[in-house]
């Protein structure tokens, strides 16, 4: 790709974070497009690719934290927007709590 | 047979007694060919083999139970997870020790996390692990029969979903999490569940009595055991289809008055599995939960997402939020003093928040903008002077013309105050408050000076002590005279044998812990205000 990578990043601000539910809604958004989309927890990295469930449950992100998301390809921005209006809607989780599971 | 109690971590509640069913490990009886590619082969065939028997599990199954199985599904579809598994193979390992191998490495990095709910996902990685385990076996799994109490080290959802649990049972564990999927789905399906048992899984007996609201297991229980258990659970099923009948009613007494029924609210998991039409909304909110997390102090969108969906889910019903109730026996670090040497006498509940007016702030304007969404209304803790009401009055609409001159979405929730302070309950003409919130557990160990946390003087921490039942009953006149609504929540609210003394005092509102609905509902239409107490 010629072009320089998409960037933007979105505060995490569902209850319980990327936990299960809302890291398999990422993922499936993310592979809807055929652009190249990693999140990360910082700017400079380490990035991760968002197609992989295995990869993002690894990153344990929690509420509160800032999530990074970049895309590269032809459908970058398309990609990169719809990933952060998903974080911003909080994944669509309309329960008081994103997993079902307690934590208390 | 010699009988044998033994007590672990309640995760489901209930009673149940059955035959004992040990669940075997999965695992055992595969021949390696010795071929790579044939190793290969069996796993590839075995995984998609699990998958499939995931998916249709999904259209079997709703809910949860569905949301759940799609993430096992996802896993199992990334290659990220196989490919370790595969590249062992390849180096000479069979099919299903490189399996075995690959997936100990990933349920490792769950459960080395400090986050419980990442730990407890370790088992639908053990779950996955077994799945394809098993089809690498031949799927030789014996059925478990209907009623069973299962036994097991961990157990993971699968097995769970695929027992019949119409003809009752329960789940004992050795180890295992009150936090885990199964946990969940026992909760939601009235499965009684018992953790962290921590035995010998040969010691488990034959039969066994299942207590799933304090933890007690008994086996190969003598008959006398039996029979009081048996006579325990038949009181119990009485007992909860009368709560069952009385939960979906407005709470009114014998003699017709109407009472108001709110919920307290300590943790948001616990709207989940509420119905808000049971209740007249939430009056109380123990916003605490939101300071403990690993991050440090919550920022404003965390809390505006959290109060955001409480509001939401009252569906218009009052949600009252109370602010930051640290200190006393709620330690935060970093926020709350250490080493007072009369913490519940101390810098607690919005004093320290008036010390802290940049932490005050951020809840201030999250509740603001929460309130935009619903029925907030903005409760004090431990409010002693008028002047600290004002104070806390004057930040609020410092916050208000902030966020009004941003152009941010936000409410002017009503105001009003904790009455646990017995300087409040005393004097409470002297506070402008929209409305009052008896805290019962505060004010009875304050007005008696005995305190809550210390077991000896237990008996005179009594909130049926007239002392304590004069103030309520000033607090409730003076809300009648003035148009401000009273309210208490406490313990005292969900204790059947107080109910009746403080709707006696003049009050007509309450708010309990979400167990104690159906109780305190049933509690309330027994009480009959027209007899002389």
């Amino acid at each position: 790709m010629s072009n320089e990578p998409v960037m933007a990043a979105a505060l995490l601000t569902n209850a319980v974070g990327l936990h299960a539910r809302p890291s398999v809604k990422l993922t499936q958004l993310a592979k809807s497009f055929s652009s190249n989309i990693d999140i990360a927890l910082d700017a400079a990295g380490p990035w991760i690719d968002a197609k992989s469930p295995v990869k993002v449950m690894r990153v344990k992100a929690a509420s509160g934290v800032t999530l990074h998301v970049r895309a590269d390809g032809p459908d970058a921005a398309a990609a990169v927007s719809a990933v952060v209006a998903l974080i911003e809607r909080r994944f669509d989780e309309h329960e008081a709590d994103a997993t079902g599971a307690p934590h208390g | 047979m010699v009988e044998l109690a033994l007590t672990g971590r309640p995760a489901s509640p209930g009673l149940a007694a059955g035959r004992v069913h040990r669940l075997a490990a999965a695992g055992g009886g595969r021949v390696p060919s010795g071929d790579p590619v044939v190793e290969a082969d069996d796993l590839r065939s075995a995984i998609r083999h699990a998958l499939v028997a995931v998916e249709t599990m999904m259209s079997e199954v709703g809910g949860e139970a569905s949301d759940m199985l799609g993430f096992q599904a996802a896993l199992l579809s990334d290659d990220e997870l196989t490919r370790p598994a595969f590249a062992a193979i390849t180096s000479g390992a069979a099919a299903d020790e490189a399996w075995q191998a690959a997936l100990a490495v990933e349920i490792a990095g769950y459960l080395a996390s400090e986050d419980e709910y990442f730990r407890a996902r370790a088992a639908d990685l053990e779950d996955l692990r077994d799945r394809v385990l098993d089809a690498l076996n031949g799927g030789n799994v014996q059925p478990t029969p209907p009623g069973s109490v299962l036994v097991a080290r961990d157990m993971p959802p699968s097995r769970f979903l695929a027992v019949d649990w119409s003809a009752g049972g329960a789940i004992l564990l050795v180890g295992g999490s009150a936090s885990s999927h199964v946990a969940m789905l026992a909760r939601s399906r009235g499965v009684p569940m018992v953790v962290g048992l921590g035995f010998d899984l040969d010691a488990a007996g034959s039969e066994a009595l299942v207590d799933g609201d304090t933890g007690r297991v008994v086996f190969d229980p003598v008959p006398a055991s039996t029979s009081a258990f048996d006579s325990r659970r038949a009181a119990a099923e009485q007992e909860r289809a009368t709560l069952a009948a009385t939960l979906d009613r407005p709470a009114v007494t014998r003699d017709g008055t109407s009472i108001a029924v709110h919920l307290n609210i300590a943790d948001p998991a616990e709207l989940k599995s509420l119905d808000p039409a049971h209740c007249d909304g939430i009056g109380l909110v123990r916003t605490e939960f939101l300071f403990h997390g690993r991050s440090g102090l919550p920022g404003e969108e965390a809390q505006f997402g959290v109060y955001r969906v409480m509001a939401e889910w009252a569906g218009g019903r009052p949600v009252t939020i109370r602010t930051l109730d640290a200190g006393g026996d709620k330690p935060i670090p970093g926020l709350t003093l250490d080493g007072e040497t009369n913490s519940f006498l101390g810098l607690r509940g919005l004093r320290l928040s008036l010390r802290h007016p940049d932490v005050f702030r951020v809840q201030i304007r999250a509740l603001l903008r929460a309130s935009a969404y619903g029925a907030v209304k903005i409760m004090l803790p431990m409010v002693t002077t008028p002047a600290e009401l004002e104070q806390a009055r004057g930040l609020i609409q410092q916050e208000h013309l902030a966020l009004k001159a941003v152009g941010q979405m936000h409410g002017r929730p009503p105001l009003g105050i904790m009455v646990e302070v017995p300087a409040a309950a005393v004097a409470i003409d002297l506070f402008d408050a929209d409305f009052f919130s008896i805290g019962s557990n505060d004010l009875t160990q304050y007005v008696t000076a005995a305190g809550r946390d210390s077991e000896s003087v237990a008996d005179l921490a009594d909130p049926l002590h007239p002392a304590v039942l004069r103030l309520i009953a000033g607090v409730a006149r003076f809300g009648r005279e003035a148009g401000r609504e009273v309210s208490l929540c406490g313990d005292a609210a969900g204790d059947p044998a107080v109910i009746g003394h403080l709707l006696r005092t003049g009050l007509r509102s309450v708010s309990v812990a979400p167990a104690a609905l159906g109780r305190t509902k049933a509690a309330i239409a027994a009480v009959d205000l027209r007899a002389p107490a």
